[in-house]
């Protein structure tokens, strides 16, 4: 039973972290919970699919065809995470703006929000598509029912409070610097994200690795301890990456960064002639006013 | 714009292609699993050498191969045989493991 719960738990637990980090990025969105409800949904159904063709999968493209759907789900994620990143730095300070107004509601928002809904499917279809294989393999290996009716639930009960106290532990951040923590907290993840995308071309074959180990800190903190694998899903950790996940990591990290700053520059442009020409109005209505009364 | 895109792509696909031609020379390695033990448990591997490694599962229920020591992990099938390219790696032992049994561990010792 323990067996089974540990092993559901570690999946749940690095799906629930990316759900949590798009959960508090979304914060004050009207039907958000619809959206990242739909995205469990969508990727629970989409993690059966998956385990039932993994034979396909792993048949076609000569072997590795397991890689490179692992590396295009990550890389869709990653487009995805960007798309809503320099999107959210030109409509950020309006969301917070508005919040502080009305704390629940948000009218804009919904086509990001949309995007971030697929992340959210992305990632439990990742994470749960192992877990129905294990689970089969269990089931036929013979497994009992007690170690099904305790374990999933005490594995699946684990990762989610992990995940909701993460999201009440972000909600502690002052409004304020709530949405670019969040914002922050979206680039680092979708650069890790590259980051192990880049892990699996590498064991592919498809990429070279330019250095199997830019640097080992296993002594520190490994990939295999839960902590590792949190620190992981969040940021990309790797004890002992290859220098061409460092370059996926970096390359992913710099694009973001540019693109929010660009759309942050011309959204501040805009307002700015907006604010030009508001004013040349009062201006205009404010001489006629004056002539009217000569 | 899209002249950045095409470089990027065909920049990958040098790459890729170079990859390729270096998995000609790697050497080939086999694994497998039955009865939830690796078969051999120790695989001795030079060093320094991008390696070829084949893992066939011939348990009737799926497995996951793992290591955290050499990043790797690949979901293998029940009755079928996946590839996984490891290293090149320095010198020393790497373990690796079933993460869907985690009893089943094996060493890989490069020398």
């Amino acid at each position: 039973m323990l067996g089974i719960a540990l092993l559901v738990f570690r999946e749940v637990l690095e799906a629930a972290l990316i759900v949590t980090v798009v959960a508090a990025a979304t914060r004050g969105v009207p039907r958000r919970s619809v959206f990242v409800g739909g995205g469990i949904a969508l990727g629970i159904i989409g993690a059966v699919v998956v385990a039932a063709c993994m034979g396909l999968i792993e048949g076609s493209l000569g072997g590795v065809g397991q890689e490179v759907f692992e590396a295009a789900v990550l890389l869709t994620a990653v487009v995805m995470i960007g798309w809503h990143v320099t999107w959210m730095s030109s409509h950020g300070k309006e969301m917070v703006q508005q919040m502080q107004r009305v704390t629940d509601s948000v009218k804009s928002g919904s086509s990001s929000i949309a995007i971030l809904l697929a992340v959210v499917a992305l990632a439990v279809l990742r994470e749960g598509s192992e877990i129905v294989l294990f689970l089969f393999g269990m089931a036929a290996g013979g497994a009992g029912k007690l170690g099904f009716l305790g374990g999933v639930p005490l594995g699946l009960a684990g990762g989610v409070a992990v995940g909701f106290a993460l999201y009440f532990g972000l909600l502690r951040i002052p409004l304020r610097y709530f949405f670019s923590a969040t914002n922050w907290m979206l680039v680092v993840l979708a650069a890790g994200l590259a980051s192990s995308a880049a892990g699996f071309l590498i064991q592919a074959n498809l990429l070279p690795a330019w250095g199997n180990q830019l640097w080992d800190t296993s002594w520190l903190l490994t990939n295999g301890s839960l902590v590792g694998q949190a620190v992981h899903v969040l940021t990309g950790y790797e004890a002992r990456p290859a220098g061409m996940q460092g370059v996926f990591w970096i390359a992913t990290f710099a694009a973001l960064v540019a693109g929010m700053r660009v759309m942050a520059w011309r959204m501040a442009a805009q307002r700015r002639q907006v604010r030009v020409v508001q004013q040349r109005g009062v201006d205009a209505g404010a001489a006629s006013a004056a002539t009217r009364g000569a | 714009m899209r002249n950045w895109f095409w470089a990027i792509v065909i920049g990958f696909a040098a790459a890729a292609a170079m990859a390729g031609a270096q998995a000609e020379t790697a050497p080939e390695y086999h694994l497998v699993l039955q009865n939830h033990k690796f078969e051999p448990a120790t695989l001795k591997v030079p060093a320094n050498t991008k390696l070829k490694v084949l893992v066939t599962n011939r348990n009737a229920t799926p497995s996951e191969f793992e290591s955290a020591d050499f990043n790797r992990e690949k979901i293998v099938l029940p009755n079928s045989t996946i590839t996984v390219f490891i290293g090149p790696l320095a010198k020393g032992s790497y373990k690796f493991f079933d993460d869907f049994h985690q009893a089943t561990t094996g060493v890989l010792i490069v020398e």
